[in-house]
């Protein structure tokens, strides 16, 4: 039991190596006997495929789910939210209410979604119905903003027409299929310039649903000022957050790195909108990752072996209401800035104490509940487990803004007399 | 003082005109038609086209000033006494007197250990029952009266966020009427039709801080917005009548020294040195509508922060600071002031850029807000001296170890992470005196 654990690595990032060094474990290579293996996504394809057969013993841990995907490609997880709103639905749930115009009250959090080519009739009934919107173009097996379009114009994607006799594109295999989105072309703005949210949750099991959010995540501002007119659709920089794009632009800075931290928001909110509205946001935030994670929990491979750090990306209208644009399995260790360095070096640390107990040859029987103490700079987001019990020890008085505790009222429109929580 | 004024004056507006020269550059020049109509359509996105301002400078520094005011000497002030470790021995030697820590304490004393105090009693750890709800709810109260007084008094103990940036206007008297903002589109047409040299300065300077900044940077367009039109109200001649200052004169071209042919230059009398964009920053996360920001700024510009850059025998003018600064030091940390004498880091040398730009750029913004809600609260620039002292006093350990002033600018190079209020209160009313 007196081993030091033994990592290996296929993201050669010092933030991640730097903390595996500082708690003294040892590096090893994929082939030898390992502990901990922070992978990337292709290995984990390999490691869980039918083929391979790859056994992990239990002292083995490793940085992914087996079928990730199903929350990170942007269509498994559009189709994954669209199945658990047709359950809560189907089973009468208070969660799946419906307003007049027949949206979804309370799960009304991705922006409307199809697939290409499959669903390109519907999208084309759709588009119709409001043909001065704009769309969103997204590969949906890429990152890092490439191969992102805008559109406004049926013209422009006709090449995904299923009946297109011009069409050069039979295949469909899932490395060409798209998304398209309704473009949310009324973002907040700050400055003047559009941003998004970087937020990192940690999932140690879905089944129960445990997991945390990072309190220091960040916003990412585009360099140059946001304008929804049509003759800049083709600007990446006015549309795009990526840092990936935008460090590409001619106003980038390299000492904030365009990036502004989620209380510098919230302290921005709070002084010109007010406090409830503000803790409204926040609270909102955290219900649609909360509601995400159950969307794709009973089809996730509840590997004991795993563990996750996700980079939600979201996205604040100007009314206030925050979308969730997509989720990333691998969100980027790289440094843009000095204070990004820190961040992310503390988020690997505070990760790996949660997901290794006491830096020690890890035992993936364990129940996966950390003490408090070691939490860092993450807080408890939902832990289901915690949730169906009677709450005895939770604390219900929490600040306004943090998640555990009794959430708002969201019965305003049912009439029930009870609030939900977040039971 | 107002001699020592005249001649500081004398240099800037010189070093400005020498620019002028050097650059071959007008002083101010009307705009073609095409320019003006470019300017107009990128109003909100200044920041994004950026002219040529490798050949600007600021036309000064505060470490500039700083010298200025080591060297005031009083030529009637007849010291008799021997040189002793009693006397002062920090760089400002002119004798005003300044308030000592029993006196502060009656000043401030709402800041004492039993009153709540938001940046204190708001903390997590905090119940909200204890002190925060309340105080909420009174702010509620004073605003719905609209008393300005009552506002005054209660901001003494912190602004909570949501309130704060109506509780400054009411404070302030800034009401954003239909004039108010017609007055601030007046000021813009005038950035349009005309270009002033000094709008480089501004230019420069805006891109040499707040762009930079980790807090600022998004509010950079606001900025120009700010201090373009800034520079062009001539109401703000105005304050020149309470101030020790005197707003600097230029000449059309051909006339100089013909007073007919005189006009103020820049219009608004105020030279904007490096640091100067830092006073309007922190407002833009209180007030997002251009001419409200205007005005909040103008108004604290006009209040307080003319003080930090002329010299005057003000207690809350620069020089008063620097030298309550030093004396609540030299007074109550005897030994750190003297090794940092020693090692030749006069204290003052480190803190005087921290008060000349009231801790904006230095402070996290929250921090900084609940600093300017004091300021406002008790009409009086001093805190800035004593929590300049507190700052010491709190880094007083790491501080006796250093030998070089690189060493001692080091320990006290980031205060992103103080809390404000909690030094303010252990110095003023925790301390052994």
């Amino acid at each position: 039991m007196a081993g030091k654990v033994k990592w290996v690595t296929d993201i050669e990032k010092s933030v991640l190596i730097n903390n595996f060094e500082k708690r003294g474990w040892i590096q090893v290579a994929e082939n030898e006997d390992w502990n901990f293996y922070w992978m990337s996504v292709q290995t984990i394809r390999n490691v869980f495929s039918v083929e391979t057969g790859y056994r992990l013993s239990d002292d083995q841990i490793v940085n992914h789910f087996p079928n990730h995907y199903e929350l990170t490609r942007k269509d498994l997880m559009v189709k994954n939210i669209k199945r658990y709103r047709k359950e809560l639905e189907k089973e009468g749930s208070p969660l799946a209410e419906k307003d007049e115009n027949g949206k979804y009250i309370y799960l009304d959090f991705v922006p409307v979604t199809f697939m290409l080519p499959a669903d390109y009739n519907l999208f084309v009934e759709e588009f119709r119905k409001n043909p001065s919107s704009t769309w969103i173009m997204k590969p949906c097996g890429k990152a890092q903003g490439k191969g992102i379009f805008l559109i406004n114009k049926l013209s422009q994607i006709k090449k995904w027409s299923r009946d297109s006799k011009t069409s050069s594109f039979v295949s469909q295999s899932s490395k060409e299929a798209y998304v398209i989105s309704l473009y949310i072309n009324n973002p907040l703005l700050i400055g003047g310039k559009k941003f998004d949210l970087r937020l990192y949750v940690l999932v140690s099991t879905y089944r129960p649903l445990r997991c945390y959010m990072y309190k220091l995540g960040f916003c990412r501002f585009c360099t140059v000022k946001y304008t929804p007119s049509t003759s800049e659709l083709d600007n990446m920089f006015v549309h795009l957050t990526n840092v990936a794009i935008q460090k590409h632009g001619d106003d980038y800075n390299h000492i904030h790195g365009g990036k502004w931290t989620v209380s510098n928001l919230r302290l921005y909110l709070e002084s010109t909108r007010g406090k409830e509205v503000t803790n409204k946001l926040f609270d909102e935030i955290h219900w649609i990752i909360v509601q995400s994670l159950k969307a794709v929990a009973p089809v996730m491979n509840n590997d004991k072996h795993c563990f996750e750090c996700y980079g939600y990306d979201i996205i604040i209208d100007d009314k206030l209401k925050p979308w969730l644009i997509e989720v990333n399995a691998s969100p980027s260790l790289t440094s843009s800035t000095a204070n990004d360095r820190i961040l992310k070096y503390n988020l690997i640390n505070d990760t790996l104490n949660i997901a290794v107990p006491n830096g020690e040859i890890p035992d993936c029987k364990w129940n996966k509940s950390p003490p408090k103490e070691v939490l860092g700079n993450y807080e408890v987001l939902y832990d289901e487990e915690m949730a169906q019990s009677d709450g005895t020890d939770r604390d219900l008085r929490g600040r306004p803004g943090q998640p555990t505790g009794v959430k708002g009222s969201r019965a305003r429109d049912s009439g029930k007399p009870v609030l939900t929580t977040w039971k | 003082m107002r001699k020592a004024q005249g001649s500081w004056e004398k240099r800037i507006l010189k070093s400005l005109n020498s620019m002028c020269t050097e650059l071959n550059i007008p002083l101010a020049q009307k705009r073609p038609a095409n320019e003006q109509k470019e300017l107009l359509n990128k109003w909100n996105e200044m920041g994004t086209d950026e002219p040529d301002l490798s050949l600007f400078r600021p036309v000064y520094a505060p470490k500039d000033f700083l010298e200025v005011l080591m060297n005031l000497r009083n030529p009637n002030y007849e010291n008799g006494e021997q040189p002793s470790f009693r006397n002062h021995l920090g760089l400002i030697q002119v004798p005003l007197k300044v308030k000592d820590i029993p006196e502060l304490k009656e000043d401030f004393s709402e800041l004492g250990l039993n009153i709540g105090q938001l940046g204190i009693d708001d903390s997590a750890q905090v119940p909200p029952e204890f002190f925060e709800n309340e105080h909420v709810r009174v702010g509620q109260k004073v605003l719905a009266e609209q008393d300005s007084a009552a506002a005054q008094q209660y901001v003494r103990q912190g602004c909570p966020t949501a309130l704060r940036a109506d509780l400054w206007a009411l404070i302030l008297n800034i009401s954003n009427q239909p004039e108010d903002i017609l007055y601030y589109e007046q000021l813009k047409s005038n950035v349009i039709q005309h270009n002033l040299l000094v709008d480089s300065l501004i230019y420069k300077d805006v891109k040499l801080t707040a762009s930079n900044d980790d807090y600022y940077f998004v509010f950079e367009d606001y900025l120009y917005q700010v201090l373009l039109c800034f520079s062009r109200d001539t109401s703000v001649l105005e304050h020149f009548t309470y101030s020790s200052a005197t707003p600097p004169k230029s000449y059309i071209q051909g006339k100089l020294g013909m007073e007919e042919y005189a006009v103020f230059y820049p219009p608004n009398g105020v030279i904007p040195f490096h640091g100067f964009s830092m006073y309007v920053a922190p407002l833009c996360f209180l007030y997002h509508e251009p001419s409200k920001l205007y005005q909040i700024f103008r108004e604290m510009y006009v209040r307080f922060f003319f003080r930090l850059h002329s010299i005057s025998s003000h207690p809350s003018g620069i020089v008063s600071l620097c030298l309550l600064f030093e004396t609540l030091l030299q007074t109550h940390l005897p030994q750190l002031f003297y090794h940092l004498r020693e090692i030749g880091a006069q204290p003052l040398r480190i803190s005087f850029k921290w008060m000349v730009r009231a801790f904006s750029g230095y402070l996290a913004t929250d921090q900084l807000l609940l600093l300017w809600d004091r300021i406002l609260g008790y009409n009086s620039l001093e805190i800035l001296a004593v929590l300049a002292a507190a700052v010491f006093a709190f880094r007083a350990v790491n501080l006796m170890e250093v030998t070089s002033l690189a060493a001692a600018e080091a320990v006290l190079a980031d205060l992103s992470t103080l809390k404000v209020m909690p030094l303010l209160q252990i110095f003023l009313f925790a301390t052994v005196t």
